[in-house]
């Protein structure tokens, strides 16, 4: 026994209770992007996890959590559900899956009923938010409704309410076609004229190809009828960053290409965001993207109801983030949370273009009973998800 | 008044209400502060990470404090230092000597520090931390935390009431006020706004003031464009008093006849008189004001 006149050690800190999150990415078969300024980081979307992570253990330092998280990347021919069952075997109940659709679907069937929560920061297909949602899945990414909604909303609030609509040949050009349509029938556009343009990707570069996309652009856009905007359904970039500057008739463009709809823009500054990109950029030596940001709030929506509910364990934390005390704060200008019927991030958009974002919707006027963000996406009278 | 796009400060007579002079300071200007003997402005120049010192007789910006990256809100300790500087980017709070402008100390707090209240009797300095959503109280002798309250989400400023019992902390996006009893460091009150005609989303409150005699407290509530009117012994809200766009910081008059609420949306600061609770004047300033002090004399 120690003699009675030294001090008592400090009491033994308790071990941190220990969180881990699980991110699973699997890669896909890409065409490289038309502009070399838009090449995909190989850490998008990680990165952005990783300073949550470092968020969500700074605060852990006081709430005595820790919090850990491992990537998985799934090979363009992997099995991505054997790679989700390595996950959740190590402990893993919180995992986030930036996967397309088909992907998604089969992860989350593959772990329901398990307690395992997905957060899908990546797939925009509104199926997954209607007659595709599953109850084990949070959707963090923007669907196209929302973001097709939002740059509406700018469109119309500024007058520019006649569009020129094109389309290419792909199944998600056709999807974000569609969301434009119901976009234009909510907020009163018309669509005067629609168009596709059916060429398929050939070779991105090549030395005699500026100056015949400089007349092809005008020709393809030539005759339409009188419009404020033309607006690209162009998913894989095959011909939209052509069309600004280039159309038959001087008009702005907007949609997937030109004045864009976005989560996060690596210049928005506002509500503090300016902390938050130079945290970013200091970890991650490169701006934050949209990925970045929507991987970001699934692993800080895991850290905020740890801390709120002083556990580690999945059924309070999962609870917490589904219930109604659940907001986070993601520089946005308010509180951001799921939708209860189904799943959905609800979270102002920001609408850009390349170098600036230009506004936030929802527009002032677009006016909601209950929340004008609900105006942004499938509201709940609209909803097909049935959990 | 420190205007945050104007990179200026807009001084005041308060007497008057009439715009004395505009002053260019550093880059970004947020958090500003009188020193204890009246003699010097400190400005959180956030874009130029430092936190510059105003000398009031001269208008001349006479020193920069070692503040450390992004500094955004400062409280003076009673004695008249040291200063304690929320650098946002840093998950710090700076403990700088006034009079060396030497750092004391640095404190690792949460994520995105940002409101300082130092109790009347100097022990404690509390650090309310945005994204970790904690209000830190620190010992001011041994630099320790001692203890982490958690509160709405994106806690923004943190005022102790004049008799060091409670401590009020706004909370942005949850849209709340907590007050936090001083010496048990529990939560004892979580308050609530309500704006007919303003959806809760943008009840956002900010900048907090409790009146020296205790009965009353205001707080600007951002975008809702009101400043509530609380009574502080019951934590009830009296009253909403329509102010300008994007209301942001509040001081009292050392009367506390009047407070004064900075608009950062439609430039001006709103004067409303304390004893009959009425908004009785605008005056214009420069681009975006944010923070806003009051001299003794």
């Amino acid at each position: 026994m120690p003699p009675a006149t030294l001090a008592a050690p400090p009491k033994a800190k308790p071990e941190p209770t220990l969180i881990p999150i699980g991110y699973l990415k699997q890669e896909v078969d890409e065409l490289i992007p038309l502009s070399r300024l838009n090449v995909k980081p190989d850490d998008l979307g990680i990165a952005g996890a990783q300073i949550a992570l470092s968020d969500n253990n700074t605060t852990g330092m006081f709430t005595n959590q820790k919090f850990a998280l491992d990537v998985e990347r799934v090979p363009v021919d992997g099995d991505p559900v054997a790679a989700l069952n390595k996950l959740v075997d190590s402990g893993h109940q919180f995992v986030l899956v930036d996967a397309p659709a088909e992907v998604l679907l089969a992860l989350a069937d593959a772990v329901e009923g398990k307690d395992v929560l997905l957060f899908n920061i990546s797939a925009a297909d509104v199926g997954l938010r209607q007659e595709d949602c599953r109850a084990n899945v949070l959707h963090t990414a923007p669907d196209v409704a929302m973001l097709a909604d939002a740059l509406a909303q700018y469109l119309v609030w500024k007058k520019w309410q006649r569009w020129f609509l094109v389309n290419g040949v792909f199944p998600e050009d056709q999807a974000y076609r569609d969301a434009i349509r119901r976009s234009a029938k909510r907020f009163g556009a018309e669509i005067v004229e629609e168009r596709a343009y059916k060429e398929t990707p050939g070779a991105r570069r090549s030395d005699t190809g500026q100056q015949r996309i400089q007349q092809q652009m005008p020709v393809f856009t030539q005759a339409a009828p009188s419009y404020d905007v033309l607006i690209v359904a162009d998913q894989r970039e095959v011909f939209g960053p052509y069309l600004p500057f280039r159309t038959w008739d001087p008009r702005p463009v907007a949609g997937t290409a030109g004045l864009r709809a976005m989560s996060w823009h690596p210049a928005h500054e506002q509500w503090g965001a300016t902390q938050m990109q130079n945290r970013f950029q200091r970890f991650a030596n490169r701006f934050m993207l949209p990925l970045d940001h929507q991987a970001w709030i699934a692993v800080r929506a895991v850290g905020e109801a740890a801390s709120r509910t002083q556990s580690g364990d999945y059924g309070p934390i999962d609870a917490y983030i589904r219930g109604d005390s659940f907001d986070l704060a993601a520089f946005k200008g308010q509180k951001v949370t799921f939708r209860k019927w189904d799943g959905q991030l609800r979270q102002p958009i920001i609408i850009a273009e390349a170098e600036l974002p230009v506004s936030t919707s929802p527009q002032s006027g677009f006016l909601h009973e209950h929340e004008d963000v609900d105006t942004l996406g499938i509201d709940a009278p609209e909803t097909k998800c049935e959990f | 008044m420190s205007n945050e796009k104007g990179n200026s400060l807009t001084v005041i007579d308060s007497d008057t209400l009439q715009v004395l002079t505009t002053i260019p300071v550093g880059q970004r200007p947020r958090g500003i502060k009188v020193s204890k003997d009246g003699k010097q402005v400190l400005i959180c120049a956030s874009d130029d990470d430092t936190v510059q010192v105003l000398d009031v007789a001269s208008r001349e910006i006479v020193a920069d404090l070692p503040s450390g990256p992004d500094p955004e809100l400062l409280n003076i300790h009673p004695s008249g230092s040291p200063v304690y500087i929320a650098n946002e980017d840093d998950n710090l709070l700076t403990v700088v000597d006034l009079d060396t402008t030497k750092v004391l100390a640095e404190v690792q707090v949460g994520v995105e520090p940002e409101g300082v209240g130092v109790s009347p009797d100097g022990k404690t300095v509390v650090v309310t931390s945005e994204t970790t959503n904690m209000a830190h109280f620190i010992d001011t002798e041994t630099y320790q935390i001692t203890d982490n309250v958690l509160v709405g989400t994106r806690p923004r400023f943190a005022e102790f009431t004049a008799d060091g019992k409670h401590l009020w902390v706004s909370s942005e996006v949850a849209g709340t006020v907590s007050v936090i009893d001083a010496e048990t460091r529990e939560v004892i009150k979580v308050i609530k706004f309500d704006v007919p005609g303003v959806q809760p989303i943008y009840l956002q409150p900010v900048g907090v003031r409790v009146t020296k005699d205790g009965t009353k407290a205001f707080v600007a509530l951002g975008p809702a464009n009101r400043v509530a009117v609380i009574d502080a012994k019951t934590f009830e809200v009296e009253d909403y008093l329509l102010v300008g766009k994007r209301v942001w910081q509040l001081a009292f008059t050392p009367d506390q006849k009047l407070l004064f609420a900075t608009n950062g949306n439609s430039n001006d600061v709103s004067v409303i008189d304390v004893p009959s609770l009425k908004v009785v004047k605008s005056i214009p300033t420069g681009t975006a004001p944010w923070g806003v002090t009051v001299s003794e004399d």
